[in-house]
């Protein structure tokens, strides 16, 4: 098995007839992802991409069944967008929009919590790339083709460096069982820890690759996480050693403010929860063999 | 995106927190009426700019008379002020703020941020007002006090009463503290704060509870529903290659070094960052050009760092995902047809379509090195530099 997305998991896409949400619908359709249609306020009973479009997320739910959506809605709309969702009972979202206001990922994470465990949605993102189970199905914005269906998870905040890592893993001929973006800002649906959890819980991956970044507590929680409870084996890369403290890089939560958020701190601090630490982002796939190796993996 | 003193303390005095009287000036004379405006025998002349620490950077002035206001406002205007916060060029001083001087008791310090582990508000209260918070968790973290905020149902009045209780405040001042630091909450959550620091806190010999310095960061993203504080930004207190390239729709920041960048997604910016470090150079700026890298963007990404005159080498690290390299190198080719570039530069493509980007580089009549992992790039960029 992978985590969150397999072969048959139903997809609507949210902000389905706008530019964006178009593009990267047909791109997900075109790897085998099993859309099923999506939402865009009134535009109910058009048909786009031969997909049924409805007006409200559980409208689409009750007709297409769908347990998973993908949001493309511009930032001043994708809070209420995601909560909409989690109201539809939709098991799992993925908000790829980037710029959503902090205040407001607190409000959606305050809104998730008023549903049983059991009824309450996963959220990953925003500002990812999404999610990806190679040869099965494509929840995200990411090329398809430098995936190879194989064994090892990576869950990474960056999408372009989740990419670089992918590659050289391809390159190595190791594949992976299911890609998760967690995304770049300060506070985020899914964790490091939430992800990594799914991972130790599932048959088919073998081992974790987690690429995190300087700013927050998440990596390190992570990391103590994995101590405690986690028998795969976890390698890791931080990127921004040479971040400078105080200056966000990019990502909004790139940040660093406090102890223990800086990528040599973070190193050190993954290091003493034995993770695996690939000393510079070149050589994430080269690690990721050696540990596979070491541990009689391969 | 911050603002300046005077213009936090005009948002908190909205929220009901009260502030010493004051004014903003642009000129000598206008200082000196102002001070009488304000009245009183005693003023404070201070500098706006973008950074803490401004009073021992000589930012801040105490004056006896309107002459001295005038002298002081003089002194400053126009001038760069270098604190430990701003490096070593300094930031502009183009306004400054008149203020008539408080006669303090206590000096308190109170700072609101969002607590990424537990997702709440959080705020932070201390004793040792004056010092930066970083001074007072490292030589009196027993004073500090922690207060995590519901953002569901906002700050209740016996939260702002323990805080002000544990600062030691008087019984009958606890009242007025409190408000006070309501106040602060309410600017942080109302207004998409993601800093407010008011730093010194002041009990004033005349028992009431003033906020003498603050500090304010707002959320970028947030500025679409924020128009009244986006207003408030002054660029000229931001690097004017940062302000280009924001205005553009790239992140960037100006580092020290002599490496230029241009790269798409911040992880990659990072990570190719250390591998330069790691191949004993130094980048002169972080540049995320976002995932989509179109030729547009490539060019203004350029332009960008042409501008900067540190930059020796120029490396280019793109990893295209949906966007293929081939079109990543058409906007190369483009680019370079329209910008000269004098410095050696070299530039790696990875992802969908490497071969067709590569050819086409090839083809075309530009200079320049080619680069095939993350490594070689840094590897051949640091040798550039000669």
């Amino acid at each position: 098995m992978s985590i969150i997305i397999h072969k048959n998991t139903k997809i609507l896409v949210q902000g389905f007839t706008g530019k964006i949400g178009s593009f990267h619908a047909e791109e997900m359709i075109k790897y085998g992802s099993n859309l099923v249609g999506g939402v865009t306020p009134g535009k109910g009973g058009m048909t786009h991409l031969n997909l049924p479009v409805f007006n409200t997320v559980k409208e689409a739910v009750d007709q297409t069944g769908a347990s998973t959506s993908i949001l493309f809605v511009p930032p001043a709309f994708a809070a209420d967008s995601a909560m909409e969702a989690a109201d539809a009972g939709i098991k799992t979202c993925v908000a790829i929009t980037d710029g959503i206001p902090s205040h407001d990922m607190v409000k959606i994470k305050r809104y998730m919590r008023r549903y049983p465990k059991d009824k309450k949605m996963g959220l990953v993102g925003p500002n990812c790339a999404g999610i990806i189970s190679p040869g099965k199905s494509m929840l995200g914005i990411m090329p398809g083709h430098i995936y190879k269906e194989g064994k090892i998870g990576i869950v990474s905040r960056s999408g372009t460096l989740g990419y670089e890592a992918a590659q050289q893993l391809k390159d190595l001929e190791i594949g992976v069982s299911t890609s998760v973006g967690i995304g770049g800002d300060p506070i985020n649906g899914s964790s490091f820890r939430d992800i990594i959890e799914k991972f130790e819980n599932d048959d088919e991956t073998i081992a974790v690759l987690m690429i995190g970044e300087i700013g927050g507590p998440q990596e390190v929680e992570a990391g103590q996480f994995a101590k405690e409870n986690m028998s795969k084996p976890v390698i890791a890369y931080i990127a921004g050693l040479t971040a400078p403290k105080g200056r966000v890089m990019g990502h909004a939560g790139a940040i660093v403010s406090a102890y223990g958020e800086s990528a040599i701190e973070k190193v050190e601090l993954l290091k003493e929860c034995g993770v695996t630490i690939s000393k510079n982002p070149s050589v994430m796939g080269e690690t990721v063999k050696k540990v596979l190796v070491e541990n009689n993996l391969n | 995106m911050d603002i300046h003193e005077y213009q936090a303390k005009k948002i908190l005095s909205d929220f009901g927190v009260k502030i010493p009287t004051g004014g903003i000036v642009y000129s000598p004379e206008n200082a000196e009426n102002k001070a009488r405006e304000i009245g009183g025998s005693k003023w404070v002349v201070k500098a706006q700019v973008h950074s803490g620490a401004r009073g021992k950077a000589g930012g801040i002035i105490i004056c006896n008379s309107p002459l001295e206001v005038a002298d002081a406002t003089d002194k400053l205007l126009g001038k760069k002020l270098i604190t430990n916060q701003t490096g070593p060029e300094g930031k502009i001083i183009n306004r400054i703020y008149i203020e008539e001087a408080t006669d303090i008791k206590h000096e308190l310090y109170l700072g609101l941020v969002f607590d990424r582990s537990s997702e709440s508000i959080m705020v932070v209260a201390s004793t040792e007002g004056g010092m930066s918070v970083e001074e007072i968790s490292k030589e009196k973290p027993e004073t500090i006090i922690r207060s995590k905020i519901e953002v569901a149902v906002g700050i209740q009045q016996f939260q702002a009463r323990e805080i002000a209780f544990g600062l030691g405040i008087e019984s009958k001042l606890i009242s007025r503290a409190a408000n006070t630091i309501i106040g602060c909450y309410k600017a942080f959550s109302e207004l998409d704060a993601t800093m407010v620091e008011v730093n010194p806190l002041v009990v004033s010999q005349q028992d009431e509870i003033l906020a003498l310095d603050c500090k304010m960061s707002f959320d970028n993203n947030a500025m679409f529903r924020r128009e009244e504080i986006a207003e408030l930004r002054d660029k000229t207190q931001e690097n004017s290659n940062e302000v280009y390239a924001s205005d553009r729709g790239m992140n960037y920041v100006s580092l020290d070094g002599n490496i230029g960048n241009i790269i798409n997604g911040a992880g990659l910016a990072m990570a190719s960052m250390d591998m330069i470090k790691l191949a004993g150079g130094e980048p002169a700026n972080f540049l995320d050009v976002g995932g989509g890298a179109t030729p547009e963007k490539i060019v203004k990404a350029f332009k960008l760092i042409s501008m900067d005159t540190k930059v020796k080498v120029i490396l280019v690290n793109i990893f295209a995902g949906i966007n293929r390299c081939d079109w990543v190198a058409e906007g190369i080719v483009q680019a370079l047809s329209k910008i000269e570039i004098k410095h050696p530069l070299v530039i790696r493509l990875a992802g969908t379509n490497v071969e067709k980007g590569n050819e086409i580089l090839k083809k075309s009549n530009i200079n320049y090195i080619e680069a095939s992992t993350l490594e070689d790039a840094a590897n051949k960029a640091v040798k550039a530099l000669g």
